[in-house]
């Protein structure tokens, strides 16, 4: 550790930002062709399911048409970037650089073409430990997903480390 | 591959395994469906900047691989339920990856039939880039 570290990346607005509900992100609606590209590059090389592109053949399942793969995103590509996402990697300045600590996640309502998601972003939880980096702050966010018929379709949470 | 039957469902029992050999024909059409350019996945120069040996693929590509060991495993009509991972380990350009997984349990709940299991990627030196825990319905 070669430079200077504070001792708490937790700021006054950080700790009154937990638990606090903040509205999110809401989706373009999804088509039927981010469903298909996304199952073909998750399986690449190899044909994906055909229950993410053949209609035909997804109406005789569970689910009576296409449905996207649960891990999904249909936040991508806004024409405007939401401030708030971190650069992985950071500056490379003690606190700012960010590891994935993990994911958590609960699905409901499967994803369809046309569907309009809307996200609702919380901070969850936050507390600092010393590691073997030094000072390492985590970032729990809760994110949960609804339809445009209200219904729950994800639940989330994603831990991020400050170091 | 049937899906798995309820009945089938054994406790310790393996899922048969999704394999990649991963590299950037991976990653960029994985950087393109899911907006994710970032440095890090896309330079050796920037990965080896945050101290890794090279530029690495994203850990949401993981957790996809994951359930798509999943998806093979429990056929269209399953659905999984819960997933939870941790990203430990990188995988690096032209790394083997083998999504691998494990039943913890398998019980009726709410009219579902469900099974718990342990499920993780790994590279070809058997090392884990991607533990992570995960809930299926069967569909009978």
């Amino acid at each position: 550790m070669t430079q200077a570290q504070p001792a708490t990346y937790i700021t006054p607005e950080l700790k009154a930002d937990v638990g606090v509900e903040h509205p999110g992100q809401k989706s373009y609606p999804v088509a039927a062709s981010d469903i298909r590209r996304w199952a073909i590059a998750v399986y690449w090389p190899e044909k994906p399911p055909r229950l993410f592109w053949d209609e035909e053949y997804a109406k005789k399942t569970r689910w009576k048409g296409i449905i996207a793969p649960q891990e999904f995103n249909p936040f991508t590509w806004p024409p405007v970037r939401p401030a708030n996402r971190p650069s992985a990697g950071g500056s490379g300045k003690p606190g700012s650089r960010i590891l994935n600590g993990g994911v958590e996640y609960e699905y409901f309502a499967p994803i369809r073409p046309g569907d309009v998601i809307t996200s609702t972003n919380k901070l969850a939880d936050l507390f600092e430990r010393q590691g073997k980096m030094g000072l390492m702050m985590f970032k729990v966010s809760q994110t949960d997903w609804k339809n445009q018929r209200g219904e729950l379709v994800r639940t989330g949470r994603m831990t991020l480390i400050y170091y | 591959m049937p899906p798995v039957t309820y009945a089938e469902v054994k406790e310790g029992q393996e899922v048969p395994v999704f394999v990649r050999v991963t590299d950037f024909m991976h990653w960029n059409r994985y950087a393109a469906v899911n907006d994710e350019f970032v440095y890090i996945h896309m330079d050796d120069e920037m990965g080896r900047k945050v101290g890794q040996k090279a530029a690495f693929g994203m850990g949401n590509l993981q957790v996809s691989y994951l359930h798509n060991m999943l998806r093979d495993w429990i056929g269209d009509d399953g659905m999984i339920k819960k997933f939870s991972c941790q990203f430990r380990s990188m995988n690096f350009k032209n790394d083997t990856i083998t999504a691998k997984g494990k039943v913890l349990k398998k019980y009726e709940q709410g009219g579902e039939k469900l099974v718990d299991l342990d499920v993780w990627t790994e590279n070809q030196a058997g090392q884990q880039l991607c533990p992570a825990k995960a809930t299926v319905a069967l569909a009978r």
